[in-house]
């Protein structure tokens, strides 16, 4: 608004664009009647504002498009667990411990992934909670394949499997007579 | 976890390799060693009629029969006969053939003097047992044929030399007599028998030798009878001991009758008390009589005069005679002195002329000379040498020429009696450099040649030389322990009371001992050795001392015998300590109880039933005492059929107070029917296995808890018919039944009865399972049996927050009283051998699984997986069961060839099998005696614990250099592009 202020000094002639319609008392004309200068100043104002707005839809629509990415890797990862079937073998291992890798990595730089969409504006929480929800949820696919697989300790065999025998109190020994 | 990751790897290495383990024809002798033995010789026959061969037939007491080098000691063959088929007698008919007879007079055979083939067998009857004598006459024919005499079980057989045929046989039981003698005088065709009929009547007869018709028949009463055997002096005078052995008794046998003649020996002998014995010796004219101070040389003039020649000390042995030139008889006589023995040769008829007289130094562990057979050669000079072939108390066996002994055999070895294992001694810091030095140059040579065989450079000669460095590794010999525990001392009793220290390397003798308490002495006649047991084993802190074991033996054979105890230091085989007649042994125990020096305690059971805990110290008592309440122990008598439970009460009430004695009170019998059952076999797991875990992971990550417990005992019993010979009984008249009871409580776990299936039942017990061997008398086949037992009553033991949190009681101590519910699964399979002997593998930790070791009736031992004796295994095990490693049903268990552990080798009287656990889990030690002896090294898993023995560190190496070359070099070569590139 007062942009143009400090150059006006030291010209010989200067158009003033300059809109002074907010200080109406400060002109030498009255506005005609029926005019009003407020619409359009009102208007110039919404014309930035509309433009900020449009970036933070933008920013919040990609934001949520990259909060559901992970979504789309959980897909592909699920069929990918499928293809690779149940027994342990290096391809099935490979697999599932990318499914779980992949996640994790993704959980650790949620800040990274997000930093271009911040504003203040733009209400980052809910795509951030969907981001780490979605890979929370392949996280917990890649442990149901780890599980699936038999790598998990989630039996008991898997805790009595190396348990020493109990010892014995009472000793006993004997047998036929030495001959 | 890791577990079930590694045990599908695991399942699919062992798919993708063999089965079964076996090893290609150049590892044979790599890890392996057998050695042959013949046993204590007990006849030996001589034959150096060709001067090309020179050579010594023997027979032995392990029922061998052998053909030996006369100059390195060699066995060229041998044969071992059956158990129970003990050699009589041997002796060599038309010069090719070796004489053999055997089993009391009832089997005579023939071999082939080179090459030891049998040439001929013949099976002789008789109609009572007797002595039995083998008489080759040098010029007797009947029908043209040169005949062979034998009497045995009562009958006189007249058997040709050429094919074996009984000519003719005559029972001499009928006229009642029992023959001692044969004789045949030169040319003539009449067989002179000369014997007794009771005890007191003389008889002779004279038998046509061409037909057997008695010609003459005589006999007198000598009324106060005789003693042990007659003597033949020439061929119509005999000697024999009355009846109280202090008369001499002359018997002259003439066409005018038989005529007695009386002498006091205290008449021939001035300081002569007590009894005499006549010797048995085949000179004429003179012979010997053994009291108990002297041995006495008696001739007998031509007028029928005893006359003394000489008298030795007692201690002297006397050959048999021995015919040289055309009529001359000379004889060995070997007395003792210290650290030597004098050997000397007499003739015959000149008493005072030695022929020969030699100084041999001898080892004392030796003992004393047993037996004497000498030979005599033909020196460069024409003149007569004379060998000695000698039997020593240790049952060795050595020739002596020319006062030294030529070669000497450890024929003590033959039969092992028990054995136990002692680590060696750890490895001392601070080896010379120029032990190493020397040593470097010779090293590097072997790496070179080995990495040309790994790249197939190698011509055969090197090909050979790796072989043989392979061989001769100096490593597997040392006398250190070695980090895989591969490297250990055989402490190994012998039958003959001698101790000896193998090394599991090269199976050479260390050091031997011939134990003082198991040496005849005052008061103890016929010492025999039972046992040994590991008394010391020191670990961390008594290392500075030296373990030692403990050998245990009886004066005499009964049950009460005065026992004896000796402790014997594995490394120097000193004697540490002995304790010569203490009370009766009727039971060791060794206790799982060690005090601060690491001395094991042991319980021994005495014939009354009391127990004396050793080590006599305080600090043993003390530890005892603490134990006292839980300390039982059982005893079978598989005579009465009664199993009966013991528990210590309180101190012996003695004459002379005992703290360390103990009195015992029955706590539980079983009395098995003696009319339906009899024991054949008891099994029990041994005190020193090691189980790696409780659970058994089944398919579908199920789980079973096996009932882990030392204090179990199988006992299989049949029924008493069944007791002889398979095809005795019919099926229905024929059970087995097997038990297992706890021990503790004497409470029966499991009893399962196999109907028509019978004896006799090798078993063995490790972990929680019995794999037992029987006859199926329904099938015609042998059976191998498995019981598997599991405790039910921890099953229940399913969540697994419990366990992770560790808030459960598996792993608590258990009690038999808390009755514990057990399940059993069984599975028979047929299994083709005979079997000897069942063992089965240790390891150190118990992980690696197990194979069965059966020592088959061909005197090999075959390795099988314990796989194949799943109870579990159906015919179209599920998926999961597959990847669990359970194999489809069969019938039979699989034979595979190249499973036998002893390869193409046999261990000929297969006695035992021993297994001990090498430090390295994945193997296991095998160590198997009978005549002979064999070790290997197993591992039931293969090796997955360590690299193979034929891997090329040199190779490893290259590889890693040249790529780090690799690497190097395209890493400049990129560099230098780059630039060529950025310039551009």
């Amino acid at each position: 608004m007062d942009k143009g202020k400090g150059v006006v000094m030291n010209r010989r002639w200067a158009i003033d664009f300059t809109d002074n319609s907010t200080v109406p008392s400060s002109r030498d004309i009255p506005d005609p009647p029926g005019f009003s200068r407020a619409p359009l100043d009102q208007d110039d104002s919404t014309l930035s504002r509309q433009k900020k707005d449009a970036e933070a839809n933008w920013k919040s629509q990609k934001a949520w498009e990259m909060a559901q990415a992970p979504f789309k890797n959980l897909l592909m990862m699920g069929f990918m667990m499928w293809m690779a079937g149940s027994t342990v073998h290096l391809f099935s291992i490979g697999i599932t411990f990318s499914a779980l890798w992949q996640p994790i990595s993704a959980l650790q730089g949620v800040g990274k992934v997000f930093a271009p969409y911040k504003d203040s504006k733009v209400d980052l929480l809910a795509p951030k909670l969907l981001f780490i929800a979605l890979n929370l949820g392949g996280l917990a696919l890649g442990v149901w394949k780890l599980n699936s697989l038999g790598l998990l300790p989630t039996h008991t065999s898997d805790w009595v499997s190396s348990l020493s025998p109990a010892q014995e109190v009472e000793y006993s020994g004997g047998g036929m007579p030495l001959h | 976890m890791a577990i079930r990751v590694f045990l599908p790897l695991l399942l699919l290495f062992l798919s993708s390799s063999h089965l079964a383990f076996s090893l290609y024809e150049d590892q044979v002798g790599l890890m392996d060693w057998h050695q042959q033995y013949i046993g204590k010789v007990k006849h030996a026959v001589f034959h150096t009629q060709k001067a090309g061969r020179k050579r010594v037939v023997v027979s032995t007491e392990e029922n061998v029969i052998a053909s030996l080098d006369l100059r390195r000691g060699e066995i060229f063959w041998r044969h071992v006969l059956g158990a129970d088929d003990a050699i009589d007698e041997i002796d060599i008919a038309l010069g090719k053939y070796v004489i053999t007879l055997s089993s009391g007079g009832s089997i005579l055979r023939a071999w082939n003097l080179p090459d030891g083939q049998m040439v001929w067998e013949s099976f002789l009857s008789g109609s009572k047992p007797s002595k039995s004598l083998l008489f080759i006459p040098t010029n007797l024919k009947v029908d043209k044929d040169n005949v062979i005499l034998v009497y045995g079980n009562g009958c006189l057989h007249v058997i040709s030399s050429i094919d074996g045929e009984v000519l003719w046989k005559k029972d001499l039981t009928a006229e009642g007599i029992d023959v001692q003698q044969l004789i045949h005088p030169l040319g003539s065709d009449i067989i002179y028998a000369v014997g007794l009929s009771g005890l007191s009547q003389f008889d002779a007869c004279q038998i046509n030798a061409k037909n057997g018709e008695l010609l003459k028949h005589e006999s007198a009463t000598f009324p106060s009878g005789f003693s042990g055997e007659i003597l033949s002096v020439s061929s119509d005078t005999f000697v024999a001991s009355d009846a109280t052995q202090s008369v001499l008794v002359l018997i002259n046998v003439r066409d005018s009758g038989i005529s007695f003649q009386q002498t006091f020996i205290s008449d021939l002998v001035q300081d002569f008390s007590g009894t005499a014995v006549v010797l048995p010796s085949k000179l004429t004219g003179i012979f010997s009589i053994k009291t108990n101070a002297f041995i006495v040389f008696i001739k007998v003039t031509d007028e029928g005069k005893l006359e003394v020649v000489d008298k030795i000390d007692h201690g002297a042995t006397v050959s048999d005679a021995l015919s040289f030139l055309e009529d001359q008889q000379a004889f060995a006589l070997i007395q003792h002195g210290d650290n030597k023995i004098q050997l000397t040769v007499k003739q015959g008829h000149d008493w005072s002329n030695d022929l020969l007289k030699e100084g041999i130094e001898m080892d004392q562990q030796r003992g004393l000379v047993h037996k004497v057979f000498i030979n005599n050669y033909i020196r460069t000079d024409r003149s007569y040498g004379f060998r000695a072939l000698i039997v020593m108390e240790d049952h060795s066996l050595l020739l002596v020429q020319q006062g030294e002994i030529v070669w000497s055999r450890e024929d003590g070895l033959a039969s092992v009696i028990d054995v136990t294992t002692s680590e060696l001694p750890v490895e001392k810091h601070g080896v010379s450099v120029a032990k190493v030095e020397q040593n470097l140059f010779e090293w590097l040579k072997g790496h070179v040649l080995k990495l040309k065989g790994t790249l197939m450079l190698a011509s055969p000669d090197e090909i050979a030389e790796i072989q043989k460095i392979r061989l001769k590794s100096s490593e597997k010999s040392k006398m250190t322990r070695d980090h895989n525990g591969f490297r250990k001392l055989l402490i190994v009793l012998t039958r003959a009371g001698k101790l000896f220290a193998l090394h599991t390397g090269d199976g050479r003798v260390v050091w031997s001992r011939l134990l003082h308490s198991l040496r005849k002495s005052e008061g103890c006649d016929y010492p025999n050795g039972l046992n040994i047991y590991q008394w010391q084993i020191p670990h961390h802190h008594a290392l500075d001392e030296n373990p030692s074991v403990l050998v245990v033996g009886r004066c005499g054979c009964s049950l009460d015998a005065p026992g004896v105890l000796s402790i014997v230091d594995a490394y120097t085989g000193k004697e540490l300590n002995h304790l010569g007649a203490v009370h009766s042994i009727v039971q060791v125990i060794p206790l799982p109880f060690t005090d601060s020096t690491e001395q094991r305690l042991h319980l021994l059971i005495d014939a009354d039933q009391h127990a004396h805990l050793y080590p006599r110290t305080h600090e043993a008592l003390g530890i005892f005492q603490r134990e006292f309440a839980n300390i039982y122990w059982y005893s079978v008598e598989a005579d009465n059929g009664i199993i009966r439970g013991h528990v210590l009460k309180d101190n012996c009430i003695l004459e002379v107070a005992d703290e360390y004695c103990f009195s015992t009170r029955d706590l539980w019998s079983i009395v098995l029917p003696s009319e339906s059952e009899k024991i054949v076999a008891t099994v029990t797991r041994k005190s020193n296995e090691v189980v790696h875990t409780q659970a058994k992971v089944m398919a579908e990550h199920d789980v079973m808890y096996k009932y882990v417990s030392k204090n179990l005992l199988f006992v299989a019993t049949v029924a008493p018919k069944a007791i002889g010979g398979i095809g005795l009984v019919t099926p229905e008249e024929s059970w087995l039944i097997v038990y297992l009871i706890d021990t503790v409580t004497g409470r029966i776990l499991h009893r399962m009865t196999h109907h028509g299936s019978q004896g006799p039942v090798h078993a063995v017990f490790s972990e929680n399972w019995v794999v037992y061997h029987h006859f199926n008398l329904k099938a015609h086949r042998y059976e191998m049996s498995v019981i598997e037992i599991y405790d039910q009553s921890r099953a229940d033991n399913k969540d697994v927050w419990k366990l992770v949190l560790g808030k459960h009681n598996l792993t608590s101590p258990v009690s038999s009283y808390s009755r514990p519910e057990v399940v059993t699964k069984s599975q028979s399979y047929y299994f083709t051998h005979t079997v000897k002997n069942i063992a089965v593998t240790s390891t150190a930790k118990g992980i690696t699984s197990k194979q069965l070791l059966i020592g088959t009736i061909g005197d090999q031992v075959l390795a099988l997986d314990k796989r194949f004796l799943d109870p579990r295994r159906t015919v179209n095990p599920t998926q999961a069961e597959k990847e669990e490693g359970i194999i489809p049903l069969t019938d039979s268990l699989p034979i595979i060839p190249q499973s036998y552990v002893t390869h193409a080798l046999k261990v000929e009287g297969l006695r035992g099998i021993v297994t001990v656990p090498a430090k390295l889990e994945s193997t296991t030690l095998v160590f198997t005696y009978g005549v002979d002896l064999f070790f290997t090294r197993l591992a039931p898993s293969r090796t997955y614990d360590s690299l193979t023995e034929d891997f090329s560190y040199a190779l490893l190496l290259i590889t890693i250099v040249v790529l780090l070359v690799a690497i190097f070099v395209t890493w400049i070569l990129s560099e230098r592009k780059e630039l060529q590139e950025k310039w551009r």
